[in-house]
């Protein structure tokens, strides 16, 4: 009983059990919707969402993974940026920046042999998104201009000059798509094709999945370690929490600036990559002028997440899950937009965890009081005034 | 005689400790009550349960006779119990009468009318003798009037219960002067007065009572007039102190650190703060530079630390020139820091107490490999220095740094900057908001510091500290220095003069 209070009270419980409170209120609130704009349908279509890639078997579970992987790696950029106190408002145009340059690469560099090809192709999307991030680091370090606005003005330069780029280079202007990378660009399976397939007849309907959810699995693992064990991670949060005591403590903040920007960048630009090669000959990247959703979602997953790279790929997975389970809704009378606007309640109300965790552990101190404490507190109360009488007495 | 507020059995505990253990504290009406009590007594905790900051697990509080629940600020105002904080909460870019009617504000019609205020806000500034400029911005008047900003605050919102939370920290000599007069004046016109404070003179010039707590319990409450100071401080530490600093003779040899022409623009004006200072600190000595906040001390420290650019002029560690070298440099050549303000560059507040004993180590091969950190090494380390240096904390070397209490922050840091065994000590103010016990142990390690034949630079702004721990003093006014001086050959008025710019000497460097 002892060791299950104390299970209870523990801090990391609180921040596990305060993202998933959070998540049912972000369910509770979807529902709502749900019931507003299709009453008919609200339970049936509130089912779909929660059976989320469950819908279509072990290929929609492998949907599920394949978009979840790159909010991973949003999620990573915006959390690794706010552990060391900088918001990366700018993953949607590091983000495009890499996809492009992963989807250039894939088009045009035939000449690398199979492994390479993809390899190099990947290490391009996270050097172009980490360039991108650079220069708001910049910004920031040395001429204090805030990372906010300059991430945020990086997102629509970034959109605008990828779909310049793409129709530059890369451009096929019948679909008004990028053109289709060559074989040896895309990921390689990674042995995920034997688990997300459904049969279909004696072939299989493949799912989109790749060797990529691996990838950024690894890299959360990385920043990880890189946060919690290693100097540099010291650094870059010693400044995130206080710039006065690090610069006092001889540690160079202007450059941790820059560095933990373009980190953040490369992040986010190597999710592009990951995302973009995949499929038979490559995702497309549509040449329109709207901000990559990936990118912003990287916010909520690293809210949702607390920033914490581990939790931030089960944060991942969850926001693909009811995004995969959202897009199942139109098989009954749901406009798309509503499920867009349900689907986005959901997630942003599931970032709201930061709230619960200061919320919760008072609301449970609460109840108990109101359980146990009130006969208790009301004896005490009386004894000690007793008490105090009796003394006050004494002294008069 | 009838108390006005009584706080009974109060018991209020944080995740292992318990800051308040049963104490009662009863303030009669028109008395000036004092709370003594060493840093992490619980002095701050009793408050914030008063003003309903904090919720106590037992106790009940009484107001005069009648029990009163107060859960938050508001009620304790509307209970007429007012606060000035030991940090001001003020709003800056308003001006004075702005920011006593904040949240209290006369309107008609959803538009403010000032007119109504500004006439009672004077007349209760006539009615204290608390001088103030209603339409000064906060950023541009001095601490001292800011403070009575804070208490025509109280005044304002007729409160008759008025708490001060150390409220003489932050202010010259001077300034406490004129804030006791105000205390005394307060509590004639029938106001009640709890006074925080850890300092005995204080006590002694105006409370009438005084309730000491010691480790979160009440030791008890004594009559003012009929106990002497020694008694009080035994009281609150538990044991005997001695307020004289024990130190032998001043062996000095051989130039350590030396300051040439040194100058330094100010942040935000055109003049300098620093205006071609030149000193040597020699082995074995506590140099000590005095004068009042604000006349340049803080810029010279933070050139000499390298946090700060200079204009011109030249550093020398032992006879090595290090003006030109970033802060982990200087660091590394032997340079320690106490910083005067240990919240902002101190101490990193998130980071628990191993990871703030290792902020000037955790780069050494000592504490890490290939990059990686050595938490097994950092954690015996903290362990070593909390067991040396006395820290005590909620959960030992995993405690979160922001949850210890200020007497015990500071030990962390004059732990980490002392075991670094530095060639210099530069240690700024750094017994300020200190209760005496932590106070004459961090004296000792400034002494002990000297007599293994360190050098000590020693900022302060307390005029005792500088008279007894110095062995040579040099006086800095509006960032010249003005006196270079023998703490055995003056007094404390003259060294006030030299303070107050109405003395100079020709200064022999």
């Amino acid at each position: 009983m002892i060791q299950v209070k104390e299970l209870l009270t523990s801090d990391s419980f609180n921040k596990a059990y305060s993202s998933i409170f959070s998540i049912l209120i972000g369910l509770l609130f979807g529902l709502i919707i749900l019931a507003v704009s299709n009453p008919a349908q609200a339970g049936e279509g509130f089912i779909i969402i929660l059976k989320g890639g469950f819908s279509t078997g072990a290929k929609g579970m492998g949907q599920v993974l394949y978009f979840a992987t790159p909010l991973i790696l949003t999620g990573l950029s915006v959390g690794f940026a706010f552990k060391t106190g900088l918001f990366n408002i700018g993953a949607p145009g590091q983000f495009i920046m890499g996809a492009f340059a992963a989807v250039y690469i894939g088009v045009k560099w035939t000449f690398l042999p199979a492994p390479w090809h993809w390899i190099v192709a990947l290490i391009g999307a996270a050097l172009i998104g980490g360039l991108w991030a650079l220069i708001p680091g910049l910004l920031k370090a040395y001429l204090n201009v805030h990372e906010v606005i300059a991430t945020i003005m990086m997102n629509y330069i970034g959109m605008y000059f990828a779909n310049y780029l793409i129709k530059l280079t890369v451009y096929d202007s019948k679909k008004g798509l990028s053109m289709n990378t060559a074989e040896t660009a895309v990921l390689p399976k990674g042995g995920l094709d034997y688990i997300f397939y459904n049969p279909l007849g004696s072939t299989k309907d493949m799912s989109t999945v790749n060797c990529g959810i691996w990838i950024a699995i690894a890299i959360a693992i990385i920043i990880y370690i890189i946060l919690n064990r290693t100097t540099f991670g010291y650094e870059l949060k010693a400044c995130g929490f206080n710039p006065h005591a690090s610069r006092y403590a001889g540690i160079n903040d202007k450059r941790n600036v820059v560095l933990s920007m373009v980190i953040a960048g490369m992040l986010a630009g190597l999710g592009g990559g990951l995302l973009y090669l995949s499929g038979a000959n490559g995702r497309h990247i549509k040449v329109v002028d709207v901000l990559a959703m990936e990118g912003f979602n990287g916010i909520p997953v690293a809210l949702l997440g607390l920033s914490n790279p581990i939790g931030i790929i089960f944060a991942a997975i969850f926001v693909s899950y009811i995004t995969q389970g959202g897009n199942y809704l139109q098989t009954l009378n749901f406009v798309p937009e509503i499920i867009d606007i349900i689907i986005a309640c959901i997630i942003y109300f599931s970032a709201f965890s930061l709230i619960f965790r200061k919320l919760l552990p008072n609301l449970i101190k609460f109840i108990k009081k109101r359980k146990s404490g009130k006969t208790e507190n009301a004896a005490e109360i009386k004894e000690a005034d007793t008490v105090q009488a009796g003394k006050d007495g004494g002294e008069q | 005689m009838d108390y006005i507020i009584e706080m009974l059995h109060i018991t209020k505990e944080f995740p292992g400790i318990i800051a308040n253990d049963d104490i009662t504290l009863q303030l009669k009406k028109g008395e000036i009550h004092a709370l003594l009590g060493e840093n992490g007594a619980g002095k701050s905790t009793l408050m914030s349960v008063l003003f309903g900051l904090y919720q106590p697990e037992k106790g009940l509080i009484k107001k005069e006779g009648k029990e009163v629940k107060i859960n938050n600020p508001n009620d304790a105002n509307a209970l007429g119990i007012g606060m000035v904080h030991q940090h001001f909460k003020l709003v800056h870019n308003f001006t004075v009468l702005q920011n006593i009617i904040l949240g209290v504000e006369t309107t008609k019609r959803g538009f403010l009318k000032m007119d109504a205020a500004r006439e009672k806000v004077m007349a209760l500034s006539n009615r204290y003798g608390l001088m103030v400029d209603p339409d000064a911005l906060i950023q541009d008047i001095t601490v001292g009037m800011q403070q009575r900003v804070e208490i025509l605050k109280m005044l304002y919102r007729d409160n008759e219960i008025l708490i001060f939370d150390e409220p003489t920290a932050v202010l010259t000599p001077q300034e406490i002067d004129e804030l006791m007069k105000i205390m005394k004046n307060l509590s004639e016109e029938g106001k009640s007065i709890l006074f925080i404070t850890h300092k005995l003179n204080e006590i002694k010039a105006v409370a009438d009572r005084c309730t000491v707590l010691r480790k979160g319990k009440c030791i008890g409450t004594v009559s003012v007039a009929d106990t002497t100071k020694e008694e009080m401080s035994e009281m609150m530490v538990g044991r005997k102190v001695s307020f004289a600093v024990e130190k032998g003779e001043c062996k000095p040899h051989g130039v350590n650190f030396e300051v040439r022409n040194l100058t330094v623009s100010s942040r935000n004006s055109t003049k300098k703060a620093v205006n071609n200072v030149s000193f040597t600190v020699k082995k074995g000595e506590i140099l000590c530079i005095a004068g009042i906040d604000g006349n340049g001390q803080s810029e010279l420290v933070y050139a000499l630390t390298g946090l700060m650019p200079i204009d011109s002029g030249q550093i020398l560690l032992n006879g090595k020139d290090i003006t030109k070298d970033s802060v982990r440099k200087r660091n590394m050549a032997g340079i320690s820091h106490i910083p005067e303000d240990r919240h902002k560059d101190g101490l990193i507040l998130d980071y628990n107490l191993t990871e703030n004993l290792m902020l000037k180590r955790y780069y050494t091969p000592e504490f890490q490999k290939n990059g990686f950190i050595r938490f097994d090494v950092a954690n015996q380390y903290a362990e070593r220095l909390i067991e040396e240096f006395d820290i005590r904390s909620g959960q030992g070397a995993r405690t979160t740094v922001r949850s210890m209490s200020g007497g015990n922050q500071q030990k962390a840091i004059v732990a980490r900057e002392i075991d670094l065994n530095p060639d210099l000590l530069i240690a700024v103010q750094p017994t300020r908001g200190l209760d005496v016990g932590a106070i004459e142990y961090i004296h000792k390690q400034l002494v002990e510091q000297r007599d293994c034949n360190k050098a000590v630079l020693l900022v302060s702004l307390e005029l005792d500290e500088v008279m007894n721990v110095s062995d040579r003093i040099l006086v800095m006014y509006e960032g010249e220095i003005v006196a270079d001086l023998n703490p055995s050959e003056i007094t404390v008025q003259e060294l006030g003069l030299y303070m107050a710019g109405s003395k100079r000497s020709e200064v022999a460097v």
